[in-house]
């Protein structure tokens, strides 16, 4: 065989491939949307779910999934952009550092079931919170912190450091810097990154089971005091996630739409992600022309 | 924005109060780093200490429970709690899943930047972010829904198999090879390709001698970083493989993992008691391998060649 | 960008917030318990309440404890799941005031719990319809579940291969159905699953498959319900003693039941509850059992 054809069927197999993947994805949405789409109404969007009778909607589960991903959120993204800021421009190669960043990888290949177990035993057992959004969320952060501090510190990394090394020879400090050069450049890919991560956030079931729970009590919307028991905004009640919900219906449930139902969910869930994409897509570019004309 | 003070007055006013500025946000990005370092080694020492209970209080012994084929907790009198089983079964799925998830996963990324660098990067891109979008429940119910029958009726077998657990799983750990191989493709110096090139090489000798040799470490850590989310993925798994606790004879056989077994038994029984802590004690294995994993990625990566 | 700089105030104010929460929760559960006191006085029953544990009884716990809420208006209320197991360990860490569980605490030797009986199950096999059995002799099912039979062509029915569909070791299911079905005989190995929407969907998708679930799944016919011996399963069956494949679901509390705990306990076993919500699940009354059974298995009439 010649090289000239080996070079064609290589390059035909590579093509093959791509073909492979992307009619997967087409595949997997459209199974998705098909049977999902249909099952999708206002009335499925806006009521409560129904632990016996056909015709139970998703309200709640929508709204906790919203919620653990904002309290997920307001814990991990300073968290994770003062772990990004202090690996890019604080630490000095040495033992320390390099411990740091085992950690972080550590951290990123846990299986979110020994997560899931480790926020069992500490936020639910030890605390004596029982299933709380809370602990969901700060089981949820422990892998979604490490996704942060790396995409914060790849973003810093990439700024260019004549701007950097510009603002510092003009005798601003490190940390203004860091704050008012650095963070500013850098914001555009960190949105992009925050976001994408959301995504996983959204989607994870395995270790919320053992931490928010399986259950939803009856919320009043109404109530928007954070400490009384009814009101959604209470971080101390147990909550079921859409993605959870999934999983436990197709298990357990006893409604008789259950498969309606879960189609429903997962279809409700894969445009949320794919919402979610988009604005990662969108806003990373809004952002990005919008700095690089005003500057 | 904020307003443009002079850079003397900062300083100044750093240097009077200590509170301010420079240290301040010293303090948040060390705090950071610090709790991150805790959460590693809480989440170490706790899962530890738990798991190594079921040796220590309760008795079981190590050996039997890392090579005793039988798992039979519910015996009254002589129960054996052998998780070689699960063990076996998990590392099967995983190989499996990486044997057909890292040629596409490599060979979309040789796509992406050799093939079509302009345009297949604007397509594929997209797509393998939408993958790694979808939750793992999705894929557990889809895999049931569709994938489970199928396998019966077309292939053979119950359906609930190691077949099924490694196509559910390739699926969701192509995202990751892919994007660390491309990543890795593209960091290629131009001028390996060119003086290839200027060899009179073709493209596919010009991938197969040069490229891909260069880029090898972080092809491996792709697959190997793939590997470790395969290990450790519970719900889809569990909904696909059948969960039975013994070894599976070929890929159509019912299989279990570490995972399942974890996730089905987890809520049944109470805490603190030994069926409970063999549970514990899955989990730390789980944990040791993805330590294992971590420092295979360690070495590779110190092997980097670019 | 100003952001940053807030950055550091929204942290504080999140640990602010978790500590402030934190308060919270203790103040809700102390406010719980002078509720308790002072109920003793005053009419009107207020405070709350956690259950947690069997995800089987989690339906009925949560629609009694809806209705129970619509009725005492100050009384709120959670529902967990989480297992039996679940239930149990936290009732006796005292972190719940109800443990759920599908099985007697002392199966799971936990002691020191007081036993509220508030429903009873009964269940049976469940086969493919292709397999064209209805009717089964206990022997011939024992030997079914240890493989001693492997196709159903040997009992009179079609000729496929028998598949077991298990439930996990720890599960309540599984110890009730391997003792009082079985006989207590170890079931073969066979696909284990504990949801018993999946024990049905995979028994109804696979031809000859066999395994067992709780009365309340058997609402179509996408599966067969078996009788064992020529007794059906049914609930006038169970309650006359004549079939002997049930459990008790429980609700345990550590050592006397608060006042709003015994009020909703002392509601789960009334008569409201026990004949229409119950059935309504496909639950059989407590109250209506003219057989008892105790911890160890043993079976008397009442």
């Amino acid at each position: 065989m010649s090289s000239k054809t080996s070079d064609r069927i290589a390059t035909g197999i590579f093509v093959t491939i791509a073909v492979i993947i992307i009619s997967l994805l087409i595949g997997l949405f459209y199974f998705i949307l098909v049977n999902g789409v249909k099952q999708i109404s206002i009335d499925f969007l806006t009521k409560p779910s129904s632990n016996l009778l056909a015709g139970g909607g998703i309200r709640d589960q929508i709204f906790n999934s919203f919620y653990v991903l904002i309290i997920t959120m307001i814990i991990t993204v300073p968290l994770g952009l003062g772990g990004g800021i202090y690996m890019a421009e604080y630490a000095k190669p040495g033992k320390v550092t390099d411990f740091i960043r085992v950690c972080v990888e550590v951290l990123a290949s846990f299986p979110s079931i020994v997560i899931g177990m480790f926020g069992l035993l500490m936020f639910v057992t030890l605390t004596g919170w029982g299933y709380t959004i809370l602990g969901g969320a700060l089981a949820l952060t422990v892998f979604n912190l490490p996704v942060m501090v790396r995409v914060s510190e790849d973003a810093i990394r990439s700024v260019p450091r004549d701007i950097k090394e510009a603002s510092l020879g003009l005798g601003i400090t490190h940390w203004h810097t860091i704050k008012t050069i650095l963070l500013p450049s850098a914001f555009p890919s960190i949105l992009t990154g925050a976001i994408l991560a959301a995504g996983r956030v959204f989607g994870e079931a395995a270790a919320l089971l053992f931490t928010a729970g399986l259950s939803t009590p009856r919320l009043d919307y109404s109530d928007w005091n954070p400490f009384s028991s009814t009101s959604p905004l209470n971080i101390f009640r147990p909550a079921e996630t859409l993605a959870v919900h999934i999983w436990s219906v197709n298990t357990q449930g006893l409604i008789p739409d259950v498969k309606e139902v879960a189609n429903g969910s997962a279809a409700v869930l894969v445009i949320s992600v794919l919402i979610f994409n988009l604005l990662a897509r969108g806003i990373g570019s809004l952002v990005h022309k919008k700095m690089t004309a005003s500057k | 924005m904020e307003k443009v003070v002079p850079a003397k007055d900062r300083l100044l006013k750093s240097k009077k109060s200590w509170m301010d500025g420079e240290v301040r946000g010293r303090i948040l990005v060390f705090l950071s780093a610090i709790i991150m370092i805790a959460a590693t080694i809480s989440i170490t020492i706790f899962i530890g200490q738990k798991g190594l209970q079921a040796f220590i209080n309760n008795g079981v012994s190590l050996i039997e429970f890392l090579t005793s084929k039988i798992w039979d907790p519910t015996n009254q009198k002589n129960p054996v709690y052998g998780a070689l089983p699960f063990i076996f079964g998990s590392f099967a799925v995983t190989f499996l899943a990486a044997l057909v998830a890292a040629p596409l996963g490599i060979g979309a990324a040789i796509f992406m930047t050799e093939i079509a660098p302009s345009w297949g990067r604007k397509v594929l891109q997209p797509v393998i972010e939408l993958l790694v979008g979808i939750p793992s429940v999705v894929y557990g119910f889809i895999g049931l829904t569709v994938l489970v029958p199928f396998i019966r009726d077309h292939v053979g077998g119950l359906g609930f198999s190691l077949l099924s657990g490694m196509i559910v799983l390739s699926v969701m750990i192509l995202p990751t090879i892919t994007t660390i191989a491309t990543d890795a493709m593209a960091t290629i110096p131009k001028a390996l390709r060119e003086g290839s090139y200027a060899l009179g090489a073709t493209r596919w000798q010009t991938i197969r001698k040069v490229l891909i040799p260069a880029a090898m470490p972080s092809l491996l850590t792709a697959i190997v970083l793939g590997m470790a989310r395969a290990f450790g993925e519970a719900l889809a798994v569990q909904m696909v493989i059948g969960n039975v606790s013994k070894f599976p004879h070929s890929i159509l056989d019912a299989s279990g993992t570490l995972t399942t077994i974890i996730t089905l038994n987890m809520g049944n029984t109470t805490f603190g008691s030994v069926d409970n802590n063999v549970l514990w004690s899955m989990g730390l294995i789980l944990l040791v391998i993805s330590f294992v994993f971590i420092l295979i990625i360690r070495y590779l990566s110190a092997r980097r060649k670019i | 960008m100003k952001n940053f700089k807030k950055l550091g105030l929204l942290m504080m104010l999140a640990a602010l917030m978790v500590f402030a929460a934190a308060c919270g929760g203790a103040a809700d559960k102390k406010d719980g318990n002078k509720a308790d006191n002072k109920t003793a006085g005053n009419k009107e029953l207020s405070g709350s309440l956690v259950l947690s544990g069997s995800t089987a009884l989690q339906p009925l716990a949560s629609a009694a404890a809806e209705e129970f809420m619509n009725k005492n208006t100050k009384v709120s209320i959670q529902v967990n799941g989480g297992g039996s197991g679940t239930g149990l360990s936290q009732v006796s860490q005292g972190a719940v005031q109800i443990g759920n569980s599908d099985v007697f605490a002392e199966e799971k030797k936990i002691e020191g719990l007081k036993d509220n009986k508030v429903a009873v199950v009964g269940m049976t096999a469940a086969v493919n319809p292709k397999a064209k059995i209805k009717d089964i002799k206990k022997a011939d099912l024992i030997k079914v579940f240890t493989g001693k039979i492997t196709n159903w062509k040997e009992l009179g029915g079609a000729d496929q291969k028998i598949t077991l569909v298990n439930r996990p070791e720890s599960s309540g299911t599984r110890a009730v159905f391997n003792k009082f079905a079985l006989d207590g005989a170890t079931p073969a190995q066979g696909i284990t699953e504990d949801a018993s929407n999946t024990v049905k969907k995979i028994i109804a998708e696979t031809p000859g498959a066999i395994g067992y679930l709780a009365l309340s799944y058997f609402t179509d016919d996408t599966v067969t319900k078996l009788s064992i011996d020529s007794v059906e399963a049914s609930n006038e069956n169970i309650q006359s003693g004549k079939f002997p494949v049930w459990a008790y679901e429980h609700m345990y509390t550590k050592g006397e039941a608060n006042e709003v705990a015994k009020a909703f306990l002392d509601y789960m076993t009334s008569d409201e509850v026990q004949t229409t919500l119950l059935p309504k699940q496909g639950y059989i009354p407590v109250t209506k059992m003219k057989v008892e059974r105790d911890a160890a298995g043993k079976t008397t009439n009442k």
